[in-house]
């Protein structure tokens, strides 16, 4: 399926590229819609894949990237259910959104997300499932979950620790303050920052050059540097439910859902 | 270094210009998110806007309760 149009998000394959359009207002949230369209690329890649060098993850909304979690769907539905049954469903999500993730993370295409405005929670996360971030200069980077009683869940932490020293890492989670594109190039997380509204165009000139490369040799190339840390990532989804069941979590849920503050993003 | 009314007038240039509001419509005690109009995702927007623009690194968490832009340039300053 070289094109596909869904509600909360679509793609496309044009010459060696496939480009993930994030299109679900306000910002992306990643619930169940998002999660039943990001399988269908799951099932589409191996098709895609032999057609393809390059895969660019990109948000058609001014808002931004992608700020995270559905927090009001996770609320909303955690709330319609028992206790035992919500965890269980809050472990089935989890697992199934690692599932893409990790597919996309393992992939043979090179995979840039190109990203601009609020990147937080999930949707940092799902760039940092990318080999490559193109961040624009104002594009913002956060991890918020610790005032909501959680940690990351979409295998934001043992990505990070891939990627980055420990101490940034502990920085990033521990204190939950957002930063800019500037910082994130500083600490190496970021590949290249460009202005306003160039990121997309800044991945697609990338994606070009890459298709001049062997794919044999870019494919071993990202085996051998880009690990996946499968172990880390089920103990993260076990800490994270283990989390969920604290009273803390349905206390910041709901704050946050309830929320009427002019700066319900800021932690 | 610029001098703190300095810094102020330059942000309250910075955000008339990017949220397209009249600068003199904007003063220095008002409300920033009722004179621009903008929700959380745009204050992180105006966030960003100043640290490019003044060249600082100002953690977010220094900002909660923070609405007026003569508070908020007291910030700023502080970290230049």
């Amino acid at each position: 399926m070289n094109h596909f149009q869904g509600q909360a998000l679509s793609w496309e394959l044009s010459n060696g590229v496939i480009e993930l359009s994030l299109h679900r207002a306000p910002c992306n949230e990643l619930g169940s819609l998002s999660l039943t369209e990001l399988e269908k690329l799951s099932e589409a890649l191996p098709t895609l894949e032999s057609k393809a060098h390059a895969l660019i993850v990109h948000s058609e909304l001014q808002s931004g990237f992608c700020a995270g979690a559905d927090l009001r769907e996770l609320y909303t539905r955690s709330h319609e259910m028992e206790k035992s049954d919500a965890a269980r469903g809050v472990r089935d999500f989890l697992q199934r959104i690692h599932a893409v993730f990790n597919r996309i993370d393992a992939s043979p295409l090179t995979t840039i997300a190109a990203v601009h405005g609020v990147t937080f929670g999930g949707g940092f996360e799902l760039a940092l499932v990318c080999d490559l971030i193109i961040a624009d200069k104002m594009a913002r980077f956060c991890f918020p979950e610790l005032r909501l009683g959680l940690i990351p869940g979409f295998g934001g932490i043992p990505r990070l620790k891939r990627d980055l020293g420990n101490a940034v890492v502990r920085d990033l989670l521990l204190t939950g303050r957002s930063f800019n594109a500037t910082k994130a190039q500083q600490i190496g997380l970021v590949s290249q920052v460009v202005s306003e509204g160039e990121a997309l165009r800044a991945a697609r000139a990338t994606a070009a050059q890459l298709g001049k490369f062997d794919r044999k040799t870019a494919i071993a190339a990202k085996q051998f540097i880009k690990p996946i840390p499968y172990e880390e990532l089920r103990q993260e989804i076990d800490l994270f439910c283990r989390l969920f069941t604290e009273p803390a979590v349905e206390a910041g849920l709901k704050k946050f859902v309830e929320s009427t503050d002019a700066q319900p993003y800021l932690p | 270094m610029p001098t703190a009314d300095q810094t102020l007038d330059e942000i309250l240039n910075l955000a008339a210009s990017h949220f397209k509001v009249p600068r003199q419509k904007l003063s220095p005690d008002e409300d920033f998110f009722k004179a621009l109009g903008i929700d959380s995702l745009q204050t992180l927007d105006l966030l960003t806007k100043l640290e490019n623009h003044f060249h600082v690194e100002l953690p977010d968490y220094e900002l909660q309760g923070v609405t007026d832009f003569r508070t908020l340039a007291v910030k700023i300053q502080s970290r230049l």
